[in-house]
């Protein structure tokens, strides 16, 4: 299974641009499972560093987490104002607040614009750059939340930082010797 | 285990649907049809294949695309599978005699008592389009279903 849509500039990535590594999720901010790899990605980005970039790509599951979808247009309104990456933590950190209220009080505590918040929540834009993530990962063979592609390559194994880092190094071997 | 091969009918089939209800795959004649056998109702949540496709239900719609379900389990633990998890498509229930439509789509794990995770795509005249059997353990995702939709558009 092969990522369809290649990493741009419209993805919300953290790490340095040449990278040899991409590590993208398609994730749902209210799926307990996404919570859970939330902190295996952290150690696996504090252990590979400067070889590692990550991507973050929106897969709500509506019909499960009936928040999921509003969660996912506040991260993207965020960073709209350039705080995607601020949004995604405070909403991981406080799965089970979604309501429109809860939402808007991180948006507060971003110090974000908050006419411009409210604006975008509701905005075609965005609305439909959620609906494109979702669509990218349906067609990449996404089968669940969260899913994982190492430098496009679905990554099918329990999502554990000792499997997650295999994957990794021997991604970033195989990047080297094409280059050689 | 391999699919039924493309192009050969369709074998045909009634299945309940409801305690009272039964839905054959003749209904859909004129209309594509996707057939999703899974080995069992309530497996863990978020990686659920029949969740997954509840989402992508409005895709297959596109396409005019019907959505049929199959597993062994009984109508009463359909009925309590679907509530719970809001699927908006029918799942069939292939309990009596068990497993007997599973088994006319090679998607029958005899070992195990439970449909295999195979998937196929019917034309509207009926025939077999695409079919897949994905190992037991690995949703196999929509994207080889919507590809196979869009073949036969």
């Amino acid at each position: 299974m092969n990522l369809t849509v290649p990493v741009s500039e419209i993805d919300h990535i953290q790490g340095k641009e040449d990278a040899p590594v991409t590590l993208v999720e398609y994730g749902d901010f209210e799926c307990p499972y996404c919570l859970e790899a939330r902190s295996v990605i952290e150690i696996v980005k504090h252990t590979e560093g400067d070889r590692l970039k990550f991507v973050f790509r929106n897969f709500p599951l509506s019909q499960i987490h009936i928040h999921a979808l509003r969660a996912a247009y506040a991260a993207e309104a965020a960073a709209k104002q350039g705080k995607f990456w601020k949004m995604h933590d405070l909403l991981f950190d406080n799965q089970f607040a979604f309501e429109d209220s809860d939402l808007t009080t991180y948006a507060q505590n971003l110090d974000l614009n908050m006419r411009q918040f409210a604006e975008d929540m509701k905005s075609e834009e965005i609305v439909k750059k959620v609906k494109d993530d979702f669509l990218s990962g349906v067609r990449s063979g996404v089968n669940g939340t969260p899913t994982f592609f190492i430098n496009g390559v679905r990554f099918d194994q329990p999502s554990e930082v000792e499997f997650l880092q295999e994957a990794i190094e021997s991604a970033a071997k195989n990047g080297a010797r094409k280059e050689e | 285990m391999k699919p039924l091969e493309k192009g050969i009918k369709a074998p045909d089939f009634s299945l309940k649907v409801t305690p009272d209800q039964t839905v054959s795959l003749s209904d859909f004649l004129g209309r594509p049809v996707v057939l999703a056998f899974y080995p069992a109702d309530f497996s863990p949540v978020c990686g659920d294949e029949m969740l997954l496709y509840n989402e992508i239900l409005p895709e297959f719609k596109k396409y005019n695309a019907e959505l049929l379900g199959i597993s062994v389990d009984n109508v009463w633990s359909h009925l309590a599978f679907a509530k719970e998890k809001n699927l908006h498509f029918p799942i069939l229930s292939d309990f009596n005699p068990k497993g007997e439509v599973s088994k006319l789509y090679s998607a029958y794990d005899e070992k195990d008592g439970v449909s295999e995770r195979a998937l196929y795509v019917i034309d509207k005249e009926g025939k077999i389009a695409w079919g897949y059997i994905s190992p037991i353990g690995i949703n196999p995702g929509a994207d080889g279903i919507l590809e196979a939709l869009e073949d036969i558009k």
